[in-house]
């Protein structure tokens, strides 16, 4: 992605160019991606996201997640005063889900960074280094790649203590493989073009082939697998969560659906306890799926454009 | 070129040296692959054995505690259950008992049933192999014939509308889907009656083909929760293997001698799409045990992932244990039966 065209160089330093090659690789990128309305849509969906989640404490404030002084009656149904009701302590549900929102993108976003790092390390290492040191790392991959994450994911939940670290942990460290394979092909493909030679020739040794050469190269791979990781992490934040294995002190989507199960709102048909974090949940997993999909075809462009 | 001309080529090239027959070559290079699949997964489960024993012995700090869940006990007792559970004894000699306990069917007692672990997934395991493999069957079924027809028209209308379906329901939590279909066709809501029982696998006292209806009535609302969840992924699968393949000359080839555009995409393209297809619904089993855990959590049924849960809410460490190794295994197990099966489907695997 970095090939772009040498620009006249008249008393440019390199790293200026370098700066100006990337600025114009950005511009094309961003051109080509508004022609991507699905894109575009999950876009428009995650700004939304993020600025509800970065204004909650001016909007909503850490009072709404108190159960003592909660403004209303418990299991109160939408209202004026509640526009989608109150949960079994009488809190609002509209702040809680506003306040959820900080949890679920926190942890979705962490636990993503986590998983594509170590992916990206893991996939770069192993495509560098050949012999027995990948082989070995890539069976690990694959092993990891069969195993039922979630299961993994509470195996490790149950065992560890209940905090978002935990959660965070538990989601990155069983999630990475599909970067790895992904990573590792990619880095194979980039070391076999001549000016890898080149820089082995002119001395550059094994860390700086990888963070010089290949990770620069895989890079923009890397950014979109970690686009369409946040929404797998969400999902599985929710679940894990759901399932009481997420921190019982902090308010989080599926925290919320959890205590909504608890308080008996499904066999009392309350639906409206259920629906709203649900859809949340789904909206923000749907709009980074839409906005990985549309970098990974604008990055990939044998893809073509209607996948 | 395909493998009996390349013999044909031999033959011709040496006509005094007799050549092993083709059948013969390609047995010994299906059984070469075969021992090299099987004993792969040999080493995945004996991962499995060791990730299960380090994950919940060192971990936990002091798993007696874990067990104990935090109830005030005097150190007596903490030694007696040391000494039960074989905790006082080297972390190697442990390790070697667990091993061959495990290796011989022996995962240890739950304490939150007071029975073998083995004997709870036992009875356990029927009952998510009939919701898994009824909802199995109708998403890989649904998958592949949705994902060919909107590769085969992609860009329409129809296709946009299925691959968005497709999207938004894979990321939408199973387990929140089951919970409104509960709500919406069980408990009723507005106009619409309860339809459907809420949860579990019977009603109790039919017997016969009562029985089995009874049966197939608790079945239906998981089945279409696991269903919604998990078709979305075998759908853009195939839907991609098959727009790789869309443009290849042996189509062209294949309209130019006048089939029906039918014809050209079943007996022509969707064989060749169907090989990344079938890896990849084998390779994502992990992802519908998570999705049978939620959907048999949801709606009580008595299966392995309900038990699960069961399990983690006490946490009995011994069921999650042995329900870790349980599943780790038929997913890895699942799979190298799936890779002994390619060959079979396609001849140019294990070449």
């Amino acid at each position: 992605m970095t090939t772009g065209i040498p620009a006249p160089a008249t008393g440019a330093g390199p790293r200026r160019l370098a700066w100006q090659r990337r600025r114009r690789s950005a511009v094309r990128f961003w051109a080509e991606y508004r022609t991507h309305r699905a894109g575009l849509v999950g876009l428009a969906a995650l700004t939304l996201f993020a600025l509800v989640a970065l204004t909650a404490p001016l909007t909503v404030g850490s009072d709404v997640a108190g159960a003592t002084d909660a403004p209303g009656q418990p299991m109160e149904s939408p209202s004026g005063e509640f526009p989608l009701g109150t949960d079994r302590f009488g809190r609002d549900l509209l702040g809680l889900l506003v306040w959820g929102s900080r949890v679920s993108l926190l942890v979705g976003l962490l636990a993503a960074v986590l998983s594509v790092a170590i992916g990206a390390l893991v996939g770069v290492t192993a495509g560098h280094f050949k012999g027995w040191y990948a082989t070995v790392l890539m069976r690990v991959t694959d092993w990891f790649l069969v195993m039922p994450t979630l299961v993994l994911a509470i195996a490790l939940a149950t065992v560890l203590s209940r905090s978002l670290g935990t959660v965070i942990l538990a989601i990155g460290v069983t999630s990475w493989p599909t970067t790895a394979r992904l990573v590792r092909a990619q880095t194979l493909a980039v070391e076999s073009r001549p000016y890898i030679e080149r820089a082995k020739a002119l001395g550059g040794g094994h860390g700086h082939i990888m963070s010089r050469h290949v990770l620069p190269n895989v890079m923009p791979l890397v950014l979109a697998q970690a686009t369409l990781m946040v929404s797998s992490a969400i999902l599985a934040e929710a679940t894990l969560a759901f399932l009481g294995l997420g921190d019982p002190t902090v308010v989080s989507w599926g925290g919320l659906l959890q205590e909504a199960r608890e308080a008996g709102a499904v066999s009392s048909g309350d639906w409206w306890y259920l629906v709203p974090p649900g859809i949340a949940i789904a909206a923000v997993a749907l709009a980074f799926t839409l906005c990985g999909r549309a970098v990974e075809s604008v990055l990939n462009p044998r893809l073509g454009v209607d996948r | 070129m395909s493998s009996a001309g390349k013999i044909a080529a031999e033959a011709l090239a040496e006509p005094a040296v007799r050549v092993r027959t083709p059948r013969a070559r390609t047995t010994t290079a299906y059984v070469r692959y075969g021992a090299g699949k099987v004993g792969g997964a040999v080493v995945s489960l004996l991962a499995v054995l060791v990730t299960g024993f380090f994950l919940f012995r060192l971990i936990p700090g002091d798993p007696v505690k874990t067990m104990t869940g935090g109830r005030p006990v005097s150190a007596e007792q903490l030694a007696a259950y040391r000494r039960e559970f074989g905790l006082d004894l080297p972390l190697w000699q442990q390790f070697t008992d667990y091993c061959g306990k495990a290796l011989t069917g022996d995962l240890g007692t739950s304490y939150q049933f007071h029975a073998p672990v083995v004997d709870k997934i036992g009875e356990a395991l029927p009952n998510t192999l009939l919701l898994t493999g009824t909802a199995f069957v109708l998403y890989t079924a649904l998958g592949i014939l949705l994902g060919t027809r909107a590769a085969w028209r992609h860009g329409r209308l129809g296709d946009r509308l299925n691959t968005g379906l497709a999207l938004t329901l894979y990321s939408v939590p199973s387990f929140w889907l089951g919970l409104l279909l509960i709500i919406v066709f069980s408990v009723g809501i507005g106009p619409i009656p309860g339809l459907f029982p809420t949860g579990g696998m019977e009603s109790g006292g039919e017997e016969g083909f009562a029985y089995v209806l009874d049966v197939a009535h608790h079945l239906i609302l998981p089945v279409v929760t696991l269903v919604s969840v998990e078709y979305g992924q075998t759908l853009l699968v195939t839907r991609s293997a098959l727009l790789d393949e869309m443009g290849s000359d042996y189509l062209t080839t294949a309209r130019a001698k006048g089939l029906r555009d039918d014809l050209v995409r079943r007996r022509h393209a969707v064989p060749n799409a169907l090989l990344p297809t079938v890896t990849l619904v084998f390779v994502n089993l992990g992802r519908t045990v998570a999705g049978v855990i939620l959907v048999e959590t949801v709606f009580s049924w008595p299966g392995l992932g309900g038990l699960f849960y069961q399990a983690l809410s006490v946490p009995d460490l011994p069921l999650v244990q042995g329900l870790f190794l349980f599943f780790a295994a038929a997913v890895i197990i699942m799979n190298t039966l799936a890779d002994l099966a390619y060959p079979l489907l396609d001849p140019r695997v294990g070449r």
